[in-house]
């Protein structure tokens, strides 16, 4: 067996020990609850707005699931940036500073394996719980608001994708700070990310080409939010006229088509960070 | 090739040459020259702060050098081929909290590679006297209990040289007798250990050699009997008990018939030699 498959299974045993699997599980399942109740109580009040016979110039039932559906994207994303830095945040020297890491470096693995088996556990983790929670979320809002999205593989795999990219930045972040210090700067980095989503879609409002191009360059730097944005675009691909326009100008309007760049970008920037991980990793003395 | 392979199993178990490491401005490392042998039980000493750890750290590939170089058995430390014939004990370790000793067991002989499977993990309990702690979480463990375990983790993958950095901080008089016979029994197989330790009573037992560090260098090296020098001969006779500052084994013969000639009657002579600790003080102290 290869060092980094064992340090991998030693990394999700840990989280199963340690009882983080439980506790997120728990969230989550008080999160879907909450959002299955709060789509119920949506449709309905929609259904008996339906009734009362309005033109149909809207379509209601798309603006409404997508928004919702878009809501719990976001939250996914979210519950899944909290479970990777939590995963990640003390990998390195926060394992090093508590005497955890010496013990196991100092064996024949070499430290390229050490940090493969700790993100390949930590991403598969987080992109089996975002896809889940993507798949429950879109089934609750397609069964209760009979709305599905007009892509379902696309923004899966773009929020999976997001996921492991925050993976692979916590996991970098972890080398250099201690873990309060690592958790701290992902989150920021992640509120970041949105923030500058939100710039972008303010920027494109106001017809403001700087706060645009600040948004376009923070989203390349930061490509889960693009990933996460391409997503959200990906729910509504086919809503044209005064729909596709209600839903651009709902609460996560951001929603941008991917370039064709995107994915290779993501793996990209994925490889760079790992390597950049790596090249510190390698230069630290324990 | 065949020649290296000859060179590798002849080279001693760890080689320091020119060895310096820096943090920052601060010198840890100032230039060490070390060869430790096979099977040889060496002993670290020095004060807090000397580079002892450091010097192990570097054997272990822990910790990068900032010149000089380190061989472990004829390989680069911090090679995996170094570490695969190394174990070792740090200072500060710990275990994770939810493993049971077994458990912690298994996990290092996955990583080094071991196929030693279940009978192994049991012998380096025993050694250390932890067989009836197989599954106990390390969680519910003593200090002095995870000390142990860590030194059964330290010999896991039949290493040829065990680097052990203060491995009886914790233990009581028992457990540290237990880690005396275990590292006598280590030699025996042909094991070479280093040992860090604060306790000289304890390097003094079981040392071959050790070496005496301050501020980064070797101060004093060689045999415990070598650096514990003569400090003179203590003469009973009829007037009571004298010492003849100086004198040494070589010279009780001559200073017996002198007494003698002298017509004094001499009930015993005896050899006072300096303790390890003694000479210890005086080289830590002096400079």
């Amino acid at each position: 067996m290869s060092g980094a498959v064992v340090i991998g299974l030693y990394a999700l045993r840990e989280c199963v020990r340690r009882r983080v699997f439980a506790v997120v599980l728990l969230l989550t399942v008080v999160f879907l609850a909450l959002y299955g109740a709060g789509t119920f109580f949506a449709f309905r009040e929609l259904e008996q707005s339906l009734r009362l016979g309005t033109q149909d110039l809207i379509e209601e039932r798309v603006v409404a699931g997508s928004t919702l559906f878009g809501l719990a994207m976001f939250s996914t994303l979210f519950l899944g940036a909290v479970l990777a830095v939590f995963l990640t945040l003390g990998a390195v020297r926060g394992d090093d500073e508590r005497g955890l890491l010496a013990p196991l470096v100092v064996r024949p693995v070499g430290r390229t394996q050490f940090l493969l088996g700790r993100f390949g556990a930590a991403a598969t983790v987080c992109a089996a719980y975002v896809a889940a929670v993507y798949t429950v979320a879109m089934v609750i809002t397609g069964v209760i608001g009979e709305w599905w999205p007009d892509r379902i593989v696309g923004p899966g795999l773009g929020m999976v994708a997001g996921v492991i990219v925050i993976v692979a930045i916590a996991l970098l972040g972890s080398v250099f700070l201690s873990a309060t210090a690592n958790g701290i700067a992902v989150f920021m980095i992640f509120g970041a990310g949105l923030t500058a989503g939100l710039l972008g879609q303010i920027g494109e409002a106001l017809g403001s080409d700087t706060l645009t191009e600040i948004s376009g360059i923070a989203t390349w730097m930061l490509p889960f939010e693009a990933l996460y944005q391409a997503g959200l675009h990906g729910l509504t691909a086919d809503a044209t006229g005064l729909t596709g326009t209600a839903v651009q100008l709902g609460p996560f309007g951001g929603a941008q088509e991917a370039s064709a760049l995107l994915w290779p970008w993501a793996v990209a920037y994925v490889a760079a960070v790992g390597l950049a991980a790596r090249v510190g990793f390698a230069r630290r003395d324990l | 090739m065949v020649s290296g392979v000859n060179d590798a199993t002849q080279s001693p178990a760890l080689r320091a040459s020119t060895l310096a490491k820096s943090y920052g401005s601060k010198r840890a490392l100032a230039g060490v020259d070390l060869e430790v042998g096979r099977a040889e039980l060496f002993g670290l000493l020095g004060p807090n702060g000397a580079g002892k750890s450091t010097l192990m750290k570097i054997a272990c590939g822990l910790v990068r050098p900032s010149m000089g170089a380190v061989e472990v058995l004829g390989t680069p430390a911090g090679s995996l081929a170094a570490r695969s014939q190394i174990g070792y004990l740090a200072e500060l370790f710990r275990f994770p909290d939810w493993l049971t000793a077994d458990e912690t067991l298994r996990l290092h002989q996955r990583l080094a590679g071991s196929e030693g499977g279940s009978p192994e993990r049991g012998e380096a309990l025993e050694l250390v006297a932890l067989s009836d702690a197989r599954q106990t979480r390390v969680g519910s463990m003593s200090k002095g209990m995870q000390q142990r375990l860590g030194i059964a983790q330290a010999l896991l993958g039949e290493p040829r040289l065990l680097m052990l950095d203060e491995p009886t901080s914790a233990l009581d008089p028992v457990g540290r007798r237990t880690v005396r016979d275990l590292l006598t029994e280590l030699q025996g197989r042909g094991v070479a250990v280093i040992l860090n330790s604060h306790l000289l009573s304890e390097i003094e037992l079981v040392c071959d050699r050790v070496a005496i560090m301050r501020g980064g260098e070797i101060i004093r090296e060689g045999a415990p009997m070598e650096l514990a020098r003569p400090r003179g001969v203590e003469i009973e006779t009829a007037a009571g008990k004298r010492v003849v500052e100086g004198a040494g084994r070589d010279d009780v013969p001559r200073i017996v018939s002198e007494l003698v000639a002298d017509g004094e009657r001499v009930y015993g002579a005896a050899v006072l030699a300096s303790t390890l600790e003694d000479t210890y003080l005086e080289a830590v102290a002096g400079g």
